[in-house]
Order: structure tokens, then sequence, then C-alpha cells
């Protein structure tokens, strides 16, 4: 263990102030997601788990692991990275199927943007 | 050399990929990424992917750029807004956007940015691609916004891939 502690002072307050700044922008999404009225607002929040909250948590790991190993270990980088390209499929597909939901049950959403004049231009 | 490597940026990325996952470059290393960046796109191929063709590298790097910094504003606005909905609940509200894009790979990278960027949700897509449904959070000034919109994201994707 002795090696945790040749980490420099700054450098484990940045990783701490990040840990930190990541976790309230993810808990504040969990919040968000519990106080919002409506699904199509419920939907906004958890974004904010899944970009600055993501960013912040993978930036302090490669800060940390760099310091310990004494050389870049960059492939928590990744995470976000992935992450971008799969989340909005399935923010997509929920998106779609809520509106799906919402017209059959002729709740107030927007009309189809492909109906009447738009359709087959 | 063109049916052995359908997607060569993507081979190379896939290549990279494992070699930065695994933190080494043996030769063992070297070699499975190797055939996991010719074989995945030839394992792909059935799919029948459409191919890509993207310029303008700086417009890339600018995009990305900007996308990073409106996804830290963006999350500062929505996380005060979820602080303060007990005063002053969010406006959200549907946009209809009428499109200039029509690439799909361009269209594709556009419902990544805007679900990403905190704050807008991608909702429908017109069948001819002409109009996009995009859900806001805090709506301020429609036509801005559009105006925006338009400015910021599609047309540098315009210019990428068209």
């Amino acid at each position: 263990m002795n090696e945790f502690n040749t980490l420099p002072l700054w450098l484990e307050l940045t990783t701490a102030a990040l840990l930190l700044t990541g976790s309230v922008f993810a808990l504040t999404g969990a919040f968000g997601l519990l106080r919002m009225k409506t699904f199509f607002q419920r939907m906004h929040p958890p974004a904010l788990a899944s970009t600055l909250g993501t960013w912040c948590v993978a930036l302090a790991s490669i800060l940390y692991f760099s310091g310990l190993k004494h050389m870049p270990v960059l492939h928590a980088w990744l995470i976000p990275i992935l992450l971008s390209i799969t989340v909005p499929i399935t923010t997509l597909l929920l998106a779609r199927a809520a509106l799906f939901r919402k017209r059959m049950a002729n709740e107030p959403v927007p009309e189809e943007v492909s109906s009447g004049r738009d359709r087959g231009n | 050399m063109k049916r052995l490597f359908p997607a060569p940026l993507l081979s190379l990325t896939l290549w990279l990929l494992w070699l930065v996952l695994n933190l080494s470059t043996s030769p063992g290393n070297l070699l499975l990424g190797a055939l996991l960046g010719v074989l995945a796109p030839l394992l792909m191929a059935p799919l029948r992917p459409q191919s890509v063709r993207i310029r303008r590298p700086v417009t890339i790097i600018r995009l990305i750029l900007r996308v990073g910094l409106d996804v830290l504003t963006s999350n500062l606005q929505v996380a005060r807004s979820v602080l303060t909905a007990g005063q002053r609940p969010p406006r959200s509200a549907f946009v209809r956007i009428p499109l200039d894009l029509r690439d799909a790979h361009g269209l594709a990278a556009l419902s990544m940015i805007t679900t990403i960027v905190p704050g807008t949700i991608w909702s429908e897509l017109a069948l001819d691609r002409s109009i996009l449904l995009l859900h806001v959070f805090d709506l301020n000034d429609e036509r801005q916004f559009i105006e925006h919109f338009k400015h910021t994201y599609e047309r540098p994707l315009m210019e990428i891939f068209e």
C-alpha cells in the first residue's frame, strides 16, 4: 500500500474535487427524475449523470492512475465516448415509444411529423 | 484491397481501441487487435452499411469542442432548473425544426449530439427527413432556438457529410 502515499497532494485534491462534482451532478440528475412531473421532462435530468457526471469521474480516474503509474493511463476516456454512442439509442427508443403510446391514448402531444402534406415529398 | 478493408478508418479505430483497452503493444495484442479490425467490418458487411465519406477535419474538431462546451453549459442550466423547479417550473415544449441535412450518417451524428447535450431530446424524424421533432427541457424563444440549432449543429454536419 506504500505506492498510494506517493501521489502529490494537489493531484489527490483534484481527483477528490472531480469525484465530488461528478457525484453531485449524478445526484441532481436522479433528483430531477424524481421531481419532474411529465414523462418527457423526466427524460432530461438523467442526461446529467451520463454526461458531466461520467466525464468528471472518468477524468478523475485518468488523473489518479496516471499519477500512480507515472505514465498516461487514458483508457477510462473510452467510457464517455462509448456512452455517448449507446445512450442516444435507448433515449430515442424511449421517446418514440412514449410518443406512440400517448398518441394512442389521445394525450396532448404533437401529431406525427410525417403525416399529411409532409408524407412522400 | 477494397474487399479486405471495406472500412479502413473503422479497422484502424478498432485496432487502436483494442490496444488502448489492453494498455499494451505486445505482439500478441497487436495481432489480436489487427484481427478484430479486419474481421469486424467484414462480419458487418451483410448489414450493408452505406459507405461514409467525411471531410473537413478542422470542422469536425471545432464541432466536437463546441458540443463539449455546450454539454458543460447545458448541464449547469438543467441542474439549476431541476433545483429551482419549485419556484419556476421548466418551460418544456416540443419544437418542430425544418431540416436541410439529408445524409443518414449526418442525421445519426445530429441525433447523438441532441441526446448527449442535456435539455434536448430527439423525438421524431419525418419519413422524408425534412422535419425533426425535438423535445426541449426549458425553451425560451422558439425562433431563436431553431436558428441557434441549425447554425451550430446542422450547418457543420452538412459541411462534413455532404
